[in-house]
This record gives C-alpha cells, structure tokens and sequence, in this order.
C-alpha cells in the first residue's frame, strides 16, 4: 500500500528514533567502568559514621543536618548509632578517615556527575599521588 | 465512574505486582531486565506501526478554515501563521503549536455569568497545566539520560544545575541535599492540576473515559514514587546506573542492595513505555500529522487531486456529435461543427491529459 508523503513521515521517524536511542549510540555501546570508592584501611576503621547502606544514599542528607546542627544550634557533637561521638565537620570528620577526595567521594560523584559546590568553602585534603 | 475506579484499581494492581514480584518474589531479572527490554522494543516497535499506518492514509484537501485569511488577492492581507501558503510558514505553524500548544491557547468555554445570553469566555488554564506538565516531563525524562550515558554530557548537567537552580530546602522534612529539581515537583503539580480538572468540571468529567484516567494516573504515580525514590526513600543511585547502563549497553546486571521503591517506579515507566503506541498518548507522534496544522493552505493557487479520484466515464455532447454528425446532418439536426471542421480538427495530435498538481496560471484583468 503507498505511503502518503513518505520522505516527511519516515524523515520524522527517523528523527524521532535517533533522538531516543541517544543512550545507545552516545556511548557508543562501550561498558562504563563502575565507580570503586577507595576503601578505609582497616587499621584506620572499620565502620563510618553511620551505617554503610544509609552512607551510600543519605551522606548529603547527614551533612545537611551536620550543617545545621553547628550554623543553627552550634552543636558540634554527633553520637553515632553505634555510641562513638564525632564532630560534625565536613572537612575535618569525613577526610579523617576518607583522606582523598579525588578517590573516594569524585569516583561516586563523577559517575553521576554531581558536583557539590561545597569545595567552593570547604577544604579538601592535598591529592597524594 | 466506572472508568475512574477502574484505573485508579490498575494502576495500584501494578504497583503491588511490582512490589510483589521484586520484594515478595525476588525476581530482579524479570522486573530490572526482562519486562524493560520487552517495553521498549514495544514501545518503537508500536509507535513505528502507528506512524506508518497513519501514513497510508491519503489526505486528498487542505483545510484553510482555520483562524485566519488565507492568501488571496494582493489587496487583502493575510495571516500567514494562521493560513500558511508556503513550507516555512507552515514550519512556523508547527513550531507554536508543538512547542507552546497555540490551539489549547484558544480553548473557549461555555459562560452564563451574565444572565441567560449565552456567551464565551477564554479557559486557559487547560493550557497552563498542560504547558507545567508536558515541559516538566520533557525536563525529566532529558535528566534521567544521565542514568543512561557515561560519560554524562555537558549539557545534560547543564540541565541539571539550571533545574535545581533555586537550591530551596524543605528543612522541616530533612530535604535539602540532594538538591530540590523543580521539574519533578512541576511535573507532579501540573498532573494533579490535570487530574483535578478531570474531576473538578462536571462536562470535562462526563466525558472522561478509563483510557483518560489511566495514564493520568500512571504517570502520577510514576512521578510520585520517583520524587520519593529520590527525596525519602533515597535509593542507592550508584546501583541503579549500573542497572540502567547494563541494560543500554546490552551486558545487563542485576546489582543487589536496590529499593523495591526503584523497581516499582520502574516497572510502572514499562507499563507506560509498552501501553503508549496503543493509547491516547500516540498525540505525541498525531501533533504533527494534524491536518489542520501541517498542510500549506494553497488550494486557490494549486490544483489538488484526490487520491482516490478515479477517472470517471463521461460522454460529452461534443463527443456524442461526432458519434452521429452525418445522421444529424441527414436528418437535418443542427449541428455545432460541418463535416468539413471535424475532419480538420482531427488531423492534429489530441491535446496531453491534465496532470496533478499543476500550478494555474494566474489571469490578470486590468
Ligand atoms: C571513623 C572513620 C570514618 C569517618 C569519620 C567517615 N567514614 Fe565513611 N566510611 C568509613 C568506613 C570504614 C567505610 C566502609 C564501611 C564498610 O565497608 O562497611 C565508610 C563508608 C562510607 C561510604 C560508603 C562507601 C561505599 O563504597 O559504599 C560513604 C558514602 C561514606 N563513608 C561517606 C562518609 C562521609 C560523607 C563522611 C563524613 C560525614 C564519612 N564517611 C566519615 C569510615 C569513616
Ligand atoms: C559559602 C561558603 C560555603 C559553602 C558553599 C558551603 N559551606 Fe558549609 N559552612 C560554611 C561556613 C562559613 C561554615 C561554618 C564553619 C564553622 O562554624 O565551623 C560551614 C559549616 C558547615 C558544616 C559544619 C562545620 C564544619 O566544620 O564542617 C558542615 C557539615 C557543612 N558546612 C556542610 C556543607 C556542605 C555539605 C556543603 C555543600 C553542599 C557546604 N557546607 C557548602 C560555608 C560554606
Ligand atoms: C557511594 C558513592 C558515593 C560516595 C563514596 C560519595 N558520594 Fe556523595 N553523593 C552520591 C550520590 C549518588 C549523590 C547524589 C544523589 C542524587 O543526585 O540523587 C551524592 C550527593 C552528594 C551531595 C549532595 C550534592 C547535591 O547537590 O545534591 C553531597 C554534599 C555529597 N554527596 C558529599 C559527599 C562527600 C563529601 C563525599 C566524600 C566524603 C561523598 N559525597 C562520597 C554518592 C556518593
Ligand atoms: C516516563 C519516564 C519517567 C518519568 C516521568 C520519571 C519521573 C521521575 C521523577 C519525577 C523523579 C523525581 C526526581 C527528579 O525529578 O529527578 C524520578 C526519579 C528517579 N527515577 Fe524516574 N522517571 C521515568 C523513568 C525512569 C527510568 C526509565 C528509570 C530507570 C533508571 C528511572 C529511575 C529513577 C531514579 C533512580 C530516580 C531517583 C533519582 C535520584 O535519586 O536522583 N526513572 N523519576
């Protein structure tokens, strides 16, 4: 059966399909690396701040409330889950035991590029090589 | 109503077939790499089908009665937007109406405010919503892609800061970071307006059916279990890249340690993925084959056959002269043309057959 205004319609088409398989041809079918965070020596800890599970998707949140807790109420002391008691401080706390940036929170963040603007006031330790 | 409760029911059957199937079940495969595979070739496949079979369908006229003049002669202006008589302009068309819905702009309702005269006044707030809602969900979708490529493209985060720009912060209810996207709570609000609209305007909802209330309530699900994925629930979105490139690289893996929330809000996308080609939802391919909107309003300057015209048998006078001349003749008929002037007619070759589409020339009278 003919086709109305072919070239328009299948011109559309495949527009449409191109802009939707971006996924597919934009990385052009190569497996993405998956982000490895550099682990804590056991000799330094063996556990964070809070349990593993809610460090991987709520840091931002505890941060947040780390935040307000010193800005607002200057409190500085955070009693873990687990009874052990840090202050709540972004560059001095979470580096302690995470000493880079670069290979621990980036890995994370450079997957999904999200890129906090925290560092614009924070420290962050000096990249060891 | 029946319409109305009936997919309310579905929609909460398929969120607990996902809830089920993933937490009760155990069975990731099937919900994270099965059934979306199975969705989207659905999904092109269908909307493929659509498009094409709407193709053969012939379009034999040009509808010019729309809101403006079509061209004429030099003296009386035209609305060339409104009545395009040439390709760009109907680009033009196209363009407002796909990009800011110029015809729901014009949406009219019934008005008694004064007195029993019956009047109309402008209803734009179908508008309003449907702009919120289409453009959030533009918005949304274009921002997943970052689940979906790696690297992520400079401009997807561009997107992003410009999305989150307002950095809000919902304290109270421990929301704050990650930062607040807008058009996940724009595209919520502008589906709960549409739905209320449904609902609220007695005329709108006597004629709303189940295939209106489903993907109105499909996709207020969906960005319901999303906002709450990201804001309250806080699934693991590392895990959930991996997942997402598996599937878009063809080497699927099923990580462990992802909220059953995550798979719920993905299986309800499946669902919409592979009910869309089948659904009212085809306007997104149907907007731009409307007839009122794409075709060049040139039917006083360009002759138009329809498609399925014909050529009909027609047995003119003339040609019925030439059938019985001498007779008539002899039977002292009148005719139009003697022997002699039909004979010199004939000698020349017949005149070609009209073709499609040709332009007519314009005859000047001064
Ligand atoms: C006392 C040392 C210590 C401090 C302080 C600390 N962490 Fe951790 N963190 C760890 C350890 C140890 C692990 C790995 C736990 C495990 O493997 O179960 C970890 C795991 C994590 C993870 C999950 C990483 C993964 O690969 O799954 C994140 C995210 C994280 N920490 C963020 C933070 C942030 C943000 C801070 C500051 C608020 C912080 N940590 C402070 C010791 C610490
Ligand atoms: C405009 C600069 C600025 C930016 C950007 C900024 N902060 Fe801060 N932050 C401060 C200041 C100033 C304090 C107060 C320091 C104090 O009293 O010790 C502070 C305190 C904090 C504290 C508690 C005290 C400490 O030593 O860490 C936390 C936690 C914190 N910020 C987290 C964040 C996070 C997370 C971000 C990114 C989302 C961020 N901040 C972005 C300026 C900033
Ligand atoms: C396990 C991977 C992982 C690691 C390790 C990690 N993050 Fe994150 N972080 C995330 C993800 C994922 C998000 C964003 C979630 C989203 O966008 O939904 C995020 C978001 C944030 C945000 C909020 C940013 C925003 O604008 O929304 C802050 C602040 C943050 N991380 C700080 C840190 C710091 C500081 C570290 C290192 C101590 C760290 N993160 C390590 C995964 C990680
Ligand atoms: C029709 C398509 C979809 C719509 C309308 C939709 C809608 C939403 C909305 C509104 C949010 C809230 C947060 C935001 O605004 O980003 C969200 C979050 C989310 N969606 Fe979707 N979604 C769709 C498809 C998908 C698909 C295919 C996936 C599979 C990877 C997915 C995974 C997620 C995840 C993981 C989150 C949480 C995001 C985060 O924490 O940053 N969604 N979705």
């Amino acid at each position: 059966m003919k086709l109305y205004n072919g070239p328009q319609i299948i011109v559309g088409l495949v527009i449409f399909l191109a802009i939707f398989t971006y996924p597919l041809w934009s990385g052009a079918g190569k497996a993405a690396p998956v982000p490895k965070p550099q682990p804590v020596p056991k000799s330094v800890a063996t556990q964070c701040v809070a349990d593993t599970a809610y460090m991987r998707t709520s840091h931002m949140t505890l941060l947040n409330y780390w935040r307000d807790e010193v800005v607002r109420d200057g409190d500085r002391l955070y009693v873990s889950a687990s009874g052990k008691t840090f202050n709540m401080s972004l560059s001095n706390t979470c580096f302690e035991c995470h000493t880079s940036k670069v290979k621990f929170c980036d890995q994370c963040h450079n997957y999904l590029a999200i890129s906090p603007f925290c560092w614009d006031c924070h420290l962050t330790p000096k990249e060891k090589k | 109503m029946i319409g109305f409760l009936f997919s309310v029911v579905a929609v909460l059957v398929l969120v607990g077939i996902a809830l089920v199937g993933v937490g009760g079940l155990g069975l990731k495969v099937l919900f994270g790499v099965i059934i979306p595979y199975a969705a989207v070739l659905t999904f092109f496949a269908g909307l493929v089908y659509r498009v094409v079979d709407w193709g053969r369908s012939p379009v034999p006229f040009r509808i010019p009665t729309t809101c403006g003049q079509e061209k004429s002669l030099p003296w009386i202006k035209t609305n060339k937007v409104d009545n395009p008589c040439s390709g760009g302009m109907v680009l033009l068309r196209m363009a407002f109406e796909v990009l800011t819905f110029r015809s729901l702009f014009r949406n009219m309702k019934l008005d008694y405010r004064q007195g029993p005269t019956i009047r109309y006044s402008s209803e734009k707030f179908l508008w309003l919503f449907a702009m919120m809602f289409h453009w959030a969900f533009l918005v949304v979708i274009i921002r997943h892609a970052r689940f979906f490529t790696e690297p992520i493209a400079q401009w997807l985060q561009g997107i992003e800061h410009l999305d989150g720009f307002l950095e809000f912060n919902l304290a109270t209810f421990g929301i704050g970071l990650p930062t607040i996207q807008m058009s996940g709570l724009i595209l919520l609000g502008g589906v709960t307006l549409l739905l209320v609209r449904r609902i609220v305007v007695p005329s709108v909802r006597y004629i709303s059916l189940a295939s209106d209330w489903f993907p109105l309530f499909l996709i207020t699900f969906i960005a319901l279990t999303g906002i709450l994925a990201r804001y309250v629930i806080r699934v693991d979105v590392v895990k959930i890249k991996e997942l997402a490139m598996g599937l878009a690289t063809f080497h699927p893996v099923v990580p462990d340690g992802i909220s059953v929330w995550f798979y719920v809000h993905f299986f309800l996308v499946c669902v919409l993925f592979a009910y869309f080609p089948f659904s009212k939802l085809m306007h997104l391919g149907g907007v731009f084959l409307s007839p009122t909107r794409n075709l060049v309003n040139n039917s006083r300057a360009v002759l138009h056959v329809n498609p399925w015209s014909y050529p009909v048998k027609t047995h003119a006078y003339h040609e019925y002269e030439d059938d019985f001349r001498e007779q008539m003749i002899e039977a002292g008929l009148p005719v139009e043309k003697t022997l002699e002037e039909a004979a010199a007619e004939k000698a020349p070759a017949a005149p070609a057959p009209a073709e499609a589409d040709t332009e007519v020339t314009e005859e000047k009278e001064d």
